[in-house]
């Protein structure tokens, strides 16, 4: 018999103790094998002599670390000491301990019996083949690419519109127009009496002419050549020539 | 050939596993399953009288054109086809304890074979052989397995009524009482002591 799997023992918490066995499927194997070598009938084992066999056999195989092997050893060493234990030949009711062994090695026996008589059939049903049928292969490492020169500036292009454009701010130095917005203040007060914040900065005015007007107006203020008033709290600002001081 | 039967031959020339009986018979929706019966009949006649290179095969609960065994050597050297890998004597073993005491669980097994069977278990049903068919009612729930239909594939057998039966075997099950007053072994190994 040949054996292309090794038999695996766990030992302890390691990464698993592996067996390297050419000859025997385990530790039953083994000793069906030892009966056989022997001649001895499986119902009546000398357990003293087969479980020394078995120990030295072990031993020999390198296999005496091999949990289920040591298993076997251990229960076979305990048998041997219960045949030891005196009894009485014609004791009633007396049990033997092998019995246990004995029914085991027989159902094992059977079961390696079935396990030939598969091991043949499987082998002539090999010998015939079913018609050739290639599953898919599971995965495919996709095709290589095949585009032309505008394919690939469009891909291109198409990436490059992905791209989000960057926000850019100009900072761009405006200064104040204060003294124009004077000039145009001293030209309105000119034309007229009075007016109002919203005539004084024109149609829609920039932030740059408000903030100039306003700076203008309080700078004229100042000078005394405007008044500025509101008649209520968020009310228009109305703007008026200073008549006493621009009179003096 | 009938046209039933050529129809039956496409249908099993086109498939690559083995047909049933009711799904040939969904062919043609006038076919009873007799005529299938009969119709099948008649390819594995026609293949056989005309000695064709293939055969009819019944085989897991279904039909299937297979090679003839006497090819098989060519077919192989010519790599057009291989045989499947021989399975281990350890998975063997348990696929023995498996179809004959299914469902069973991991713990019977290993009682069993005397060795530890995660690993072959595990093989077994990547393979295909075997499945989880339910769970035990014992400590713990464990997995109860048996075999697959592809078990019967692997085997080329029609059902698991196709195993040898126990007592077809050549080993008695039934155990002698050792004589009591026999020659006891201990006495023996006493004596072989001293």
């Amino acid at each position: 018999m040949t054996l292309t799997e090794a038999p695996t023992t766990a030992l302890g918490a390691g990464p698993g103790f592996v067996v390297e066995l050419d000859a025997y499927s385990g530790p039953l194997d083994l000793l069906l094998h030892l009966l056989r070598e022997e001649q001895l009938e499986i119902s009546d084992i000398p357990i003293a002599r087969i479980a020394d066999q078995f120990l030295h056999a072990i031993h020999e195989l390198g296999l005496n670390q091999a949990a289920d092997y040591l298993d076997m050893a251990s229960r076979l060493v305990r048998l041997k000491a219960q045949m030891l234990l005196p009894r009485r030949s014609e004791e009633d009711g007396w049990e033997d301990p092998r019995a246990e062994l004995v029914r085991r090695l027989l159902e094992y026996q059977q079961i390696r019996e079935i396990a030939v008589w598969m091991g043949r059939t499987a082998e002539r049903r090999a010998e015939q083949f079913v018609r050739g049928y290639l599953p898919p292969p599971p995965e495919l490492p996709p095709p290589p690419l095949t585009l032309d020169l505008l394919e690939m500036l469009q891909a291109v292009e198409r990436v490059i519109v992905a791209i989000p454009s960057p926000v850019l701010h100009r900072v761009v130095a405006r200064p104040l127009d204060v003294e124009g917005a004077t000039r145009r203040l001293e030209a309105m007060l000119d034309q007229r009496e009075e007016f109002s914040w919203l005539e004084a900065l024109g149609p829609r005015p920039t932030i740059v002419e408000v903030l100039s007007t306003l700076l203008a107006l309080l700078e004229l203020a100042k000078r005394g050549l405007v008044r500025l008033a509101q008649t209520s709290p968020f009310s228009p600002m109305v703007i008026a020539r200073d008549s006493a001081r621009s009179a003096a | 050939m009938t046209p039933l039967a050529q129809l039956l031959e496409a249908a099993l020339f086109s498939a690559a596993r083995p047909l049933t009986v009711e799904e040939l018979s969904t062919l043609d929706h006038d076919a009873t399953l007799a005529d299938v019966r009969v119709a099948l009949e008649q390819i594995r006649e026609h293949y056989d009288f005309e000695q064709h290179g293939v055969e009819l095969v019944e085989m897991a609960g279904g039909y299937q054109v297979l090679t003839r065994p006497i090819h098989a050597a060519a077919i192989e050297r010519a790599q057009f086809s291989v045989r499947a890998p021989k399975l281990t004597a350890a998975a063997l073993e348990t696929l023995a304890v498996i179809a004959y005491r299914q469902p069973v669980g991991r713990a019977e097994i290993e009682e069993i074979r005397g060795v530890s069977a995660g690993g072959v278990l595990r093989s077994l049903q990547e393979r295909g052989l075997i499945e989880v068919v339910g769970r035990s009612e014992a400590l713990g729930r464990p997995l109860l397995y048996g075999t697959a239909p592809m078990f019967l594939e692997l085997l080329g057998l029609r059902d698991l009524a196709d195993l040898p039966r126990a007592e077809e075997l050549t080993i008695a099950l039934q155990p002698h009482r050792p004589e009591p007053d026999g020659t006891d072994d201990a006495a023996a190994y006493v004596e072989a002591e001293s």
